[in-house]
């Protein structure tokens, strides 16, 4: 069997646009971070916080998150198939829509078309687009897995597929809208309703989009990078089964202490809860693997991405039911906890993860090594010191301005005016900025060790030609 | 096979927690009171949306005490039957907008947009000044009224022509969470012929001018002599006209009036209150 009908163009296509959609979100992420405490940094009309943020979550979530997802993906299922995808000029078709459309999103938010949808906050005709995408990979994905050549069916293609079935319900039921000119809509859901299936979405976006892909990934490469056998085969399967039946019932969590009713939130704080344990399956999972051969950790560069990855996923999956918690939401929502949190996934269990993978792959492809394992170590350490420093900062100062927002003085009346909380915030605000240059640093080695690998691989191809 | 059935398992919690609820009344309510957008307010709105407003700024008060406090009354699940979608947010970079309406007088929200420094000077908020310099679109307006089915008359929408789009954004503001009857504050004070206790007390006029730069200049001006608000050193407070007491100045500091002056007794203090009292009474003398 040629490598050809592996269809690599198409997999290094998405993950070569995934890292630069990367690039971008990542510097306007920095940009609005900076924005935080130096408000004159707001150039309006197209770039105020406002705009920006959106471009920042959607250019991560979107560009990077599900273009690396979709090649990843494709790689993947190639492999676990021993087949070449269904229709490989699809793909290569899916690749440039997928660039396009990226494209038009980001000039669509720098306009200001938004639905106010968080995570869903593309227009009308660009969902279109994007569900036109998603169909296109799962016709591929289903196609091709239908008619594999290998019986088994590894966990991996599980959670894949749950995550093109789920993706699919979610975003279609979510951003049902009437259509008022090209560029605006109105929600077909209001008020309490509207909320209640924004947040079903918003939970399980991250769900499905940060968590079972991404799961499949660490499934795939954990074992093909360490040569170790996955623990437990049973137990991958069981928490597979309890995570996806879990999760779509806990979207309410990020509504309480809102007019949403009680027992909604109710459901789903205690089923929040419960997806502790089908997370730490994976935790669990993972550690016993590696834990054949610690040794790994030192000898194989990569073991320690995706042991550091999934040891996040393990602590956020514990903070997260924390936080659902009625007591403690009271102190850390709307505050500065939550980006805290949210970055936790993102910086270390998502990009450290899919980084290793990339890591993985690249070389494969090009049937050669990794360009400088010792630039691959500065990567992981600089993204690792970048990312607590970034999240620790938040913490702290989330748990600071929901104090001072509680405080009261002795007469009963508030000890501290919003402004005084805010005023707090700006050196950890500050710290933060300082803690995302950092993991951007990081992420120009990860890049510029990919960029060297991919050239030793053109340059080895040419001699042998 | 197994698509069929992760599907099942996937769409259980949905149709428990969020099709089926869609389905009851629970989540359909509308207070009596609550009105329709007008054809202004609507535009302020989709201005308020397009600017991400909501990525800073909640608008849903929790039950809870302080924040009710601080904001005003809790947010009801009948208050929001024509936002589509719900503008809760999730973070409260600013503060939460929830019982902005009728809150500050229009002045103040003009000035404000424009420069959120002036009011409060560690503020982080970007400047919407830029909003006055562009015209609504009378036709665009007309056919979102239309899809959200709010009733409008032909005049409203030929005002709009002569609007800008920061006209249309304070109307929006001021018609946030209106539909709830505004309670008095739970830290409303009565009227007291109570004397100043900390009259003549030198580091309570040096706090009080301080509060007083911070919380009233900007509206008051800084000299006092008025701006947004009225002037404290007119002949009424000077009590040359009037005869206004220490308790009288204290209580509306504390309530704030029906004008449009927050109340500050849930930001401020016994002592600072009286600071400020202190501060107004000694500038005054300036002019006696």
């Amino acid at each position: 069997m040629s490598d050809y009908q592996y269809d690599h163009q198409t997999v290094k296509g998405f993950i070569v646009s995934s890292i630069f959609w990367g690039v971008v979100g990542i510097l306007v992420g920095l940009w609005i971070s900076i924005q935080m405490w130096k408000p004159e940094l707001n150039i309006p009309p197209y770039f105020t916080f406002g705009r920006l943020r959106v471009v920042h979550t959607n250019g991560l979530a979107f560009g990077l998150g599900i273009g690396a997802i979709f090649g990843i993906s494709y790689y993947i299922v190639m492999r676990l198939t021993k087949r070449p995808l269904l229709l490989p000029k699809l793909a290569r078709f899916h690749l440039y829509l997928f660039n396009a459309a990226i494209a038009l999103a980001a000039l669509s938010l720098f306009a200001g078309m938004n639905q106010s949808l968080e995570y869903a906050e593309l227009e009308w005709p660009l969902d279109i687009g994007v569900v036109i995408l998603w169909v296109i990979f799962a016709i591929n994905v289903f196609g091709t897995i239908i008619k594999r050549k290998e019986e088994q069916m590894y966990i991996s293609l599980w959670y894949i597929i749950a995550t093109v079935i789920a993706v699919a319900v979610l975003y279609i039921v979510n951003n049902l809208a009437i259509p008022a000119g090209l560029t605006k809509s109105y929600s077909l859901y209001a008020g309490v309703n509207s909320a209640n299936v924004q947040w079903w979405y918003g939970h399980n976006a991250v769900g499905f989009i940060f968590t079972t892909p991404i799961l499949a990934m660490f499934y795939y490469f954990l074992p093909k990078s360490t040569g170790l056998p996955i623990f437990s085969h049973r137990l991958s399967i069981i928490a597979f089964w309890s995570l996806v039946f879990a999760y779509l019932w806990t979207g309410a969590h990020h509504l309480v202490y809102t007019p949403l009713p009680d027992w909604i939130q109710t459901l789903a704080i205690v089923f929040t809860l419960f997806l502790i344990a089908p997370s730490w399956g994976s935790v669990v999972n993972g550690y016993y693997t590696v834990g054949a051969d610690w040794d790994k950790m030192r000898t194989n560069y990569l073991t320690k991405f995706f042991i550091m990855g999934i040891t996040f996923y393990g602590l956020q999956t514990v903070q997260g039911p924390t936080q659902a918690i009625r007591v403690v939401s009271q102190l850390i929502h709307y505050t500065d906890w939550v980006p805290g949190h949210v970055h936790m996934g993102t910086m270390g269990w998502v990009t450290m993860t899919t980084a290793a993978s990339i890591y993985y792959i690249i070389p494969k492809i090009y049937n050669t090594e990794i360009y400088s394992v010792k630039v691959a170590n500065t990567h992981f350490w600089l993204v690792l010191i970048g990312q607590l420093m970034f999240s620790i900062t938040m913490w702290i100062t989330g748990i600071q301005q929901g104090a001072l927002w509680k405080a009261t003085n002795p007469d009963g009346s508030l000890k501290y005016t919003f402004m005084e909380g805010l005023a707090k915030n700006y050196p950890f605000w500050q710290l933060r900025s300082v803690a995302g240059v950092i993991f951007t640093v990081g992420m120009l080695f990860f890049i510029y060790n990919i960029y060297m690998t991919i050239r030793k691989g053109k340059a080895l191809a040419t001699s042998q030609a | 096979m197994f698509a069929v059935v992760a599907t099942v398992v996937i769409l259980v919690g949905t149709i428990v927690t969020m099709f089926y609820p869609m389905l009851t009344p629970g989540m359909h309510p509308k207070l009596e009171k609550l009105m329709p957008y007008t054809a202004l307010q609507l535009a302020g709105k989709d201005i308020y949306q397009r600017e991400g407003c909501n990525n800073c700024h909640t608008q849903t008060v929790r039950p809870l005490k302080t924040e009710v406090m601080r904001y005003g009354d809790y947010s009801k699940a009948g208050e929001f039957t024509y936002d589509r979608p719900f503008l809760w947010g999730s973070k409260r970079t600013g503060p939460d907008l929830a019982r902005i309406g009728g809150k500050y007088p229009d002045a103040w929200h003009y000035s404000h947009f424009e420069k959120p420094t002036k009011f409060i000077a560690e503020s982080n908020m970007p400047e919407y000044g830029w909003l006055k310099d562009s015209k609504l679109d009378p036709s665009d307006i007309e056919a979102h009224m239309k899809v959200n089915s709010f009733p409008y008359t032909k005049d409203d929408i030929s005002a709009l022509a002569s609007k800008t789009e920061l006209d249309a954004l304070v109307a929006y503001m001021q018609a946030i969470g209106t539909a709830v009857e505004k309670k008095p504050s739970l830290a409303t004070v009565a009227v007291t012929d109570e004397k100043n206790p900390l009259e003549g007390d030198k580091k309570a006029h040096e706090l009080g001018e301080q509060l007083y730069k911070q919380n009233c200049g900007a509206c008051h001006g800084d000299d006092g002599k008025g701006g947004i608000g009225p002037s404290l050193r007119d002949n009424i407070w000077l009590n040359k006209d009037g005869d206004i007491r220490d308790g009288q100045i204290y209580a509306i500091i504390a309530n704030g009036t029906a004008n449009g002056m927050p109340p500050f007794a849930t930001q401020l203090d016994k002592n600072k209150i009286w600071s400020i009292v202190s501060y107004i009474r000694h500038e005054q003398q300036k002019d006696k």
